[in-house]
């Protein structure tokens, strides 16, 4: 039996499946108990599970990350949730050099079972500090796996697979998904695999990889376009870290022609690591240079028409779909 | 009036009238800005000041146009008690070319160099070594400036506050610091977020002399204010206050509200420091209630000025969105 529910109901059921499953697993981050969350994911919580497994924490984002992954050492199974990506940058220090290294460091005695959500992305008005994508900073860190539910069905899903894990894994979940809806097939089975990218739409004449909150910007090109005649097939990444090579150059294989469309700046992007991996694995299949639609090299501005102005867009998307067919 | 570096407040017609024009300049104003919330003429996160205004209206009293004054988000009292003018705040609310930050910031992000008024910062904790920077730099250049930073009592969880506070005590930097006690974090009430909820005992752990205050109470915020400011002139290093306060309204525009109890907020209004203030003015004799009828019918026609002025400014072009990211050449070296 398949239902309809948004983003946001999705992540509150994976949260408290998780919870009524596994004793270890505890939720502990900045208004996720009283307040409900951020971003109300965890309403209710704090009334089935009690204060010690819905844990509001200060602001205090390295200390109760750092804590995160101390419990996760300790045999718990934490979820950490950080309100945005930007405030993760108080945590980077011991995601990157603790999170991130202990099982290395340590010759592969200690894992690190940790899971670590954050919201991401513009798109609200809401300025420099509360907008940006910092997805490829993780992504580039050997020692965690990095992953972006685009669809209601991964944000149900992954949760589980990634507290399965052994290692860190963080949870990406662009801040416009949140009051989206999908279906929910309740009849298989929920899980969703961490890695792998999927095509979320065949096509020929092009391949649109994306990720997160851009992934609805991308199918809304692929309509527009498939009226002109365009086929596209869009990549919705999925694993920003590790990436799913083989889809992707298979795609490019059939294609010939690759847009990627990625909310962070161009500048060191992931969609500039998988320009180049495309380079490296599909480079004799292209018929045309990789074309890249990012965010403008600016940080985001407040008003209306400046933000959509610097994040990618429907037309942007079409047009650079258009230039590669050189139509 | 008490001159700059009088410790004193001196309570004539004349400064009464100021401080409550202030107050409720900055209750007008919000409340104005939360009716063009709901017509969506503002947008994103808007932190209302109601019910906190004695706090930047009283301190503000004690600094003068050199001293450099850093903020937060919920920052719209402090910039219209520190002098930048209604028109430009409500413009940059309104992320119009003509607003204190030419509209790229809004209502988080407000800044203004003239009036060394340094944001407008959405980071809580993010102010706090801006403002030990500011103040170092000033040290360094033997200037007799003071720096004053206000944050919320949430900001106090942060490590940067306390690398800060250590930082300015260690240099003996003229730093103010006034942590606004509203109770409140978003949703996290004082209790469940410090293990030490008395913060004048975390300034004095670091030999930050300091003192509490009541943050609704306008001419107390001053005069503790003016102690302070004039003991880091004196060359005393940083000082520290905590105002005890509380905001009326929701965190931002969307809270319902779930983590306080009404009767909680209705005692504190009970408490609104202009209420209080207008009537111990009234009785005693000090101003008349023509006068604050005057005061009001003046602030209403300052505050639909900035609303017309930020309606009729400009949007800045989409051909400039690049613009302001890096220093132009031609000013490099300049500033
Ligand atoms: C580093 C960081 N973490 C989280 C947030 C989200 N946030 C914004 S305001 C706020 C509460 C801050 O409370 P407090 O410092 O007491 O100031 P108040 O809002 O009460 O004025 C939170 C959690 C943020 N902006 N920055």
């Amino acid at each position: 039996m398949s239902r309809r529910i948004t983003y946001r109901e999705a992540i509150r059921e994976a949260l408290q499946e998780a919870l009524r499953r596994d004793p270890r697993v505890f939720l502990m981050g900045e208004d996720v108990g009283r307040y409900g969350g951020a971003y109300g994911c965890s309403k209710g919580l704090l009334t089935e599970f009690g204060e010690a497994r819905i844990r509001d924490t200060p602001l205090s984002e390295a200390g109760f990350t750092g804590a995160g992954i101390g419990a996760a050492l300790g045999g718990m199974r934490p979820i950490v949730e950080i309100m945005t990506v930007n405030f993760s940058l108080l945590a980077l220090d011991q995601i990157v050099n603790t999170a991130a290294t202990l099982r290395h460091m340590s010759g592969g005695q200690f894992s690190v079972p940790v899971v670590i959500r954050m919201a991401t992305g513009a798109g609200r008005q809401l300025a420099a500090q509360h907008s940006h994508s910092f997805e490829n900073w993780y992504a580039h860190v050997p020692g965690i796996k990095v992953v972006a539910p685009a669809t209601v069905a991964d944000a149900r899903g992954m949760l589980w697979t990634a507290l399965e894990d052994p290692d860190p894994v963080i949870i990406f979940e662009h801040a416009t998904l949140y009051n989206d809806e999908g279906e929910i097939e309740d009849s298989g089975p929920l899980a969703q695999p961490l890695e792998g990218a999927a095509i979320r739409r065949a096509g020929s004449d092009v391949s649109l990889i994306t990720y997160g909150g851009s992934l609805k910007k991308v199918l809304a090109a692929a309509d527009e376009l498939a009226r002109e005649g365009i086929a596209c097939e869009v990549i919705d990444l999925r694993s920003l870290r590790p990436l799913d090579d083989k889809t992707i150059a298979a795609s490019v294989a059939r294609t010939h022609r690759a847009v990627i469309v990625d909310e962070g700046w161009r500048s060191g992007s992931l969609a500039a690591e998988i320009s180049a991996r495309i380079m490296e694995t599909a480079f004799f299949d292209l018929d045309w240079p990789v074309e890249r639609v990012c965010s403008a090299e600016v940080p985001i501005p407040y008003p209306r028409h400046l933000e959509i102005a610097a994040t990618p867009q429907v037309p942007n998307i079409i047009a650079a779909v258009k230039r590669a067919l050189r139509r | 009036m008490s001159a700059a570096g009088d410790t004193r407040v001196h309570l004539d017609r004349e400064h009464a009238l100021k401080l409550l024009r202030q107050m409720k300049l900055i209750r007008r104003f919000e409340e104005r800005s939360a009716e063009l919330y709901g017509e969506q003429k503002i947008r994103g996160f808007l932190h209302l000041y109601i019910g906190e205004e004695a706090n930047a209206v009283g301190v503000m009293q004690a600094l003068t146009p050199e001293d450099a004054i850093v903020a937060t988000y919920r920052e719209h009292g402090h910039a219209l008690a520190r002098g930048l003018p209604a028109t430009e705040v409500m413009a940059e609310m309104y992320g119009k070319a003509s607003g204190s930050s030419r509209g790229r910031g809004g209502s988080m992000h407000i800044f203004d160099a003239g009036q060394r008024f340094y944001g407008g910062n959405a980071i809580v904790g993010g102010g706090l070594p801006l403002a030990v920077g500011l103040a170092l730099a000033d040290q360094m250049q033997q200037r007799n400036r003071v720096t004053c930073c206000f944050f919320g009592e949430g900001a106090a969880a942060e490590g940067e506050f306390h690398e800060s506070l250590n930082l300015a005590s260690l240099w003996k930097l003229p730093v103010l610091f006034v942590c606004e006690n509203n109770r409140y974090a978003m949703g996290t009430a004082l209790e469940r977020s410090e293990s030490e909820t008395d913060f004048c005992r975390h300034a004095t752990s670091y030999r930050i002399p300091a003192e509490a205050v009541d943050g609704m109470d306008v001419v107390a915020v001053e005069s503790a204010a003016r102690r302070a400011v004039q003991a880091i002139r004196n060359g005393g290093g940083p000082q520290f206050l905590e105002n005890r306060t509380y905001r009326f309204r929701a965190h931002s525009m969307f809270d319902a509200e779930l983590y306080r109890e009404k009767a909680e907020v209705e005692m504190w209004k009970e408490r609104c420091p202009i209420r209080r203030f207008h009537s111990w003015l009234i009785a005693a004799g000090v101003v008349h209630e023509v006068d604050v009828a005057a005061l009001d019918r003046d602030i209403e026609g300052e505050v639909e000025a900035a609303v017309a002025f930020a309606e009729a400014a400009p949007w800045e072009p989409e051909a400039d969105l690049l613009t302001d990211v890096m220093t132009p050449a031609a000013t490099r070296g300049v500033a």
